[in-house]
């Protein structure tokens, strides 16, 4: 929190003027804190702020401790932040398990019906400043009922809306619309606990701080989360087919494009299993649209046969694979991105297919779109990699442009003179269906499969022709390369260090370049969001930096380099790429990503 | 990134499908298929499988509901029986081992307009596609389902299938499988299956009959067709077969294909039992459902493009 402070009195708590805040309450999921997260998060979105949030939750159905972390800021804002200014504590446990995360100097708002004052260690008062507030009993005088009912989320939202002098009536907004439709007492009873929140003396409290003016200023914008804006995006591609399986974190992109598919003719069907939403979304494709399916974890891994299949018949097809901590079960809420080598080479053969993972919640929504219209042109599966970070984090982005985006890819099915689905001659290799039920004049109809083919479709044993239909499913994705643009160094293209991101690495990878160029150090970035193919041109840009660290969200393996650092030590066999990996489950920290520079460096 | 990187122009009908646009010929013109024209690849199966009078019967029955290419969808699993879609000069897809039906579901489910016929083997259906079979039969997803029972795996060349009698000798039960068989009728009625029959390839009338109801019936049906591996499992069917001495006896007009009870009974007569439509039944398909579901949405929607749809949900996230 950069602050600068302007005059108070003794009666008058200071007011400082502060760019960013980085705000992380603590409590348990049944508190209701991910709303809290929630409201502040699309407030910003409201005032022309940054913002992004992190959330963990807990992998027990009945709850448990859990966390939701704000970032809010008038700048860029690039990560959810590694130390919080403010702590909002709930209990004990919160107040203990958190606390280290807090700044020196940083602010606690915790509930002093559960933590007792005298129960804080005397070194903590000097080094945080501690605000209590009896928030559970002050909850029951407000709106009655008992301490543990709801509401003890919104009255301490009215606490940080007065600490940081957020704007009530977009707040009051906020709420009301959130229960609009409920029984109106509901929303009466939520701004009341508000209103007593945000009027409670905060005698402790010496400050209160006031954001400035956001660089956003006159764009509106929209605010949700990772797995939204994947759900909205494939819908404004014109998807309108989805089959799948339930599993965390992937479940909420399904339930979305279930409820909303209907509105624009569409459908998305839950199925017995993976295997099976994965045959039908493949099924619905070749009916002439580019169909759906997806997964995280096991998933994923039932869906690798079905996914061959569409590689060796060229269909069209968006598997959305929601990265968590793996193998097998594994750690299914914590944060990993160790599925890309399933996602690139996942299958039997060579089976090439298209890999992109967005980095952030507008990525997200773009790189739906872009998956769909590749998945079209090059008639080819399409992996859109995603993480459990992104997937639940929210962000605010600018509103796209919605009028000119959505796009209409029902089948064309009028007669045609003649087809071959897999013609030899196409250049570049690039083929594409015709939907069943479209006439063929000369009669000769195509069968799509699995089987090595000719170029009609039909089984051959000719090495021939096998040689030439790998070399045909190869071509165009090598085509598909000389289209993707070359990523783009952030920093000066020439250094000392030039960190590697992919997925939601990116965020703190560019915040850990700002912060060491700020100290001097000559460390430059690039972000690889196609990840097969690889665009080309990447050799250029490692060529201007002694180390080239790739920095993600895995093991370092066998041969001591993550997913990524191992292809791309592949492709460039360049000794300069080194892997920094990590798999506690959590984010890229920025000062962690800076300690492993200094160690691999020194 | 607030944008696509990659440029993209809207996709038209390219050179690369060689779809040159044909001029849409008025259905009176059009002759009705003969088997010539439906016929494709030579079948690569042995010389007297079952399998080549299914075949044939689907040939006619094309022939006798006058329809014509674009209007056939054959869809298949992998086996033998499952080469099915090369053989016929039609769109057809051959699909992965075991999930030729949620692939034809996917099929059936986007384009309401096309019949999807799907054929498959005994293992391909009860074995590794044991679990969609019994939740397409459950949604009553509206397709044919012809499984071309052989009693044995005949593309592996001779193991156990899951409806291998107890006793029968393949590579992986050389002293003659032990496991108690599946019995595809009753396993067709308990998931829910809205049309059930039984025939055999040796009798080309009934198979014909029995596709003909089957394309018919609007839900999920199901014909189990007896067809000879006369490869790994000769003779299996000979008592059902006259011309072997055996006795294929139909079902009788009495029979209530509404009771499921009496189906249920029926289908455990023992071997080998009797052929023609046990259980019959009219429910919502899946389809119908999926189409109300839709079009009550749509009745909401009406009038409205696809972005101004979309545009009212991004209203709601600011
Ligand atoms: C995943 C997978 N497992 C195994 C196979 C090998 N396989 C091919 S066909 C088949 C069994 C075929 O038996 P059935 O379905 O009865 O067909 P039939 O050949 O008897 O007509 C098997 C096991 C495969 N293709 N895919
Ligand atoms: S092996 Fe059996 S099932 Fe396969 S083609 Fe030969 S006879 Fe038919
Ligand atoms: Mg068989």
């Amino acid at each position: 929190m950069s602050a600068v402070a302007s005059a108070g009195t003794a009666s008058q708590p200071a007011v400082h003027q502060i760019s960013e805040a980085v705000i992380r309450i603590a409590g348990n999921s049944q508190d209701g804190i991910q709303a809290i997260g929630g409201f502040l998060a699309r407030l910003a979105g409201r005032s022309e702020q940054e913002v992004m949030t992190f959330m963990t939750i807990p992998s027990t159905i009945s709850g448990g401790p859990s966390i939701f972390q704000v970032r809010i800021g008038s700048g860029e804002v690039l990560s959810a932040g590694d130390d919080a200014d403010m702590l909002l504590a709930f209990y004990d446990h919160s107040y203990l398990a958190h606390l280290g995360s807090l700044k020196p100097g940083g602010i606690v708002l915790y509930d002093s019906d559960h933590l007792k004052p005298e129960n804080i260690p005397a070194e903590n008062l000097t080094k945080y400043r501690h605000v209590g507030v009896p928030i559970s009993s002050l909850t029951v005088e407000a709106i009655g009922g008992t301490g543990r009912d709801k509401g003890k989320n919104v009255f301490a939202l009215g606490l940080i809306a007065k600490m940081f002098d957020l704007n009530v009536p977009k707040l009051h907004r906020l709420l009301t619309e959130r229960f609009a439709g409920k029984d109106p007492k509901i929303a009466e009873t939520a701004l009341n606990a508000f209103n007593f929140g945000y009027n409670h003396q905060l005698a402790t409290a010496t400050e209160l701080f006031q954001f400035t003016v956001g660089q956003n200023v006159g764009k509106s914008q929209v605010v949700m989360n990772g797995n939204e804006a994947i759900a909205w995006g494939l819908i404004a591609a014109g998807v309108r087919f989805g089959a799948g399986y339930p599993i965390t974190p992937w479940s909420d992109i399904m339930e979305l494009l279930r409820r909303e598919l209907p509105k624009y003719g569409g459908q998305f069907q839950q199925c017995e299993d993976e295997i099976a939403s994965v045959s039908m979304a493949i099924g619905a494709s070749w009916g002439g649209g580019v169909a759906v399916t997806g997964s995280s974890g096991p998933g994923i891994s039932l869906k690798t046969e079905a996914i061959g299949w569409a590689s060796m018949a060229e269909m069209p097809l968006i598997v959305v694979n929601i990265q968590r901590g793996g193998p097998s079960t594994g750690m299914p809420t914590s944060i990993e991105q160790s599925d890309l080598n399933i996602s690139c080479f996942g299958g039997h053969g060579d089976s090439p297919r298209v890999v992109i993972a967005p980095s952030t919640v507008e990525d997200c929504f773009y790189s739906a779109i872009e998956a769909v219209n590749i998945a079209r042109k090059y008639s080819t599966p399409v992996m859109l990699v995603s993480d459990q970070g992104i997937a639940t984090r929210i962000e605010a982005f600018p509103e796209p442009d919605l009028k000119s985006l959505v796009q209409d890819i029902s089948p064309d099915l009028s007669p045609v003179t003649e087809h071959k689905p897999y013609d030899l001659s196409a250049p570049d290799g690039v083929t594409r269906h015709l939907a069943p039920g479209t006439r063929i004049g000369n009669g000769k109809y195509p069968v799509v499969t699995g089987l090595e083919h000719d170029e009609l479709g039909h089984p051959t044993g000719s090495p021939k022709l096998h040689v030439a239909m790998v070399a045909k499913r190869r071509n165009k994705l090598k085509k598909l390369a000389t289209e993707l643009p070359t990523p783009k160094v952030y920093g000066p293209s020439e250094g000392q260090v030039l960190l590697v991101s992919w997925g939601s690495t990116q965020g703190p990878t560019q915040e850990a370049v700002k912060l060491a160029r700020a100290n001097g150090q000559a460390i430059s970035a690039v972000h690889i969001k196609y990840l097969n193919p690889l665009p080309n041109g990447l050799e250029n840009v490692f060529a201007g930096f002694q180390h080239v660290f790739v920095v993600e969200l895995n093991d370092e393996g066998l041969y001591g380099i993550g997913q990524l650092g191992a292809l791309l030590r592949g492709r460039y066999a360049d000794p300069r790429i080194r892997g920094i990996t990590k798999t506690d489950g959590l984010t890229w920290k920025v000062k962690e990503i800076l300690d492993r520079v200094s160690q691999l460096t020194r | 990134m607030s944008e696509m990187a990659i440029p993209f122009s809207p996709l038209t009908r390219g050179a690369n499908t060689n779809a040159t646009p044909l001029p849409p010929l008025l259905e009176v013109d059009r002759k009705p298929l003969t088997k010539k024209d439906v016929a494709a690849d030579h079948p690569t199966w042995c010389p007297g499988c079952g399998d080549f009078s299914v075949l044939a019967l689907y040939f006619k029955l094309i022939e006798k509901r006058k329809l014509h290419h674009e209007k056939i969808t054959t869809v298949a699993g992998i086996g033998c029986s499952s080469r099915f879609p090369y053989f016929v000069q039609a769109h057809g897809a051959h699909f992965i081992h075991g999930r030729a039906l949620p692939f034809a579901s996917g099929v059936a489910l986007s384009r309401p307009d096309l019949h999807v016929c799907v054929f498959g083997g005994d293992g391909d259906a009860f074995s590794i596609g044991g679990n969609h079979f019994s939740h397409t039969a459950r949604k009553n997803v509206k397709l044919s389902y012809v499984v071309m029972d052989n009693q044995v795996y005949g593309l592996t060349k001779n193991q156990t299938s899951p409806t291998s009698p107890v006793g029968y000798k393949s590579k992986t039960d050389i002293w003659g499988s032990n496991d108690r068989p599946i019995n595809p009728i009753k396993q067709a009625i308990s998931a829910g299956a809205t049309f059930v029959a039984r025939t055999s390839a040796t009798n080309p009338n009934h198979v014909l009959a029995m596709m003909d109801q089957a394309m018919d019936h609007d839900g999920f049906s199901f014909i189990q067709c007896l067809s000879e591996c006369v490869e790994f499992h000769p003779g299996a069917f000979d008592a059902a077969t006259p011309r072997k001495g055996g006795v294929f006896a139909e079902i009788s007009k009495e029979h209530d294909v509404t009771d499921e009870y009496a189906a249920y009974r029926l289908a455990d007569e023992p071997w080998p039992g009797q052929f023609g439509v046990f259980y019959k039944t009219q429910r919502p398909t899946k389809n119908a459902n999926e189409a109300k579901i839709i079009s009550d949405y749509r009745a909401k929607t009406a009038g409205q493009a696809d972005w101004q749809i979309l545009q009212k949900s991004f209203d709601r996230l600011k």
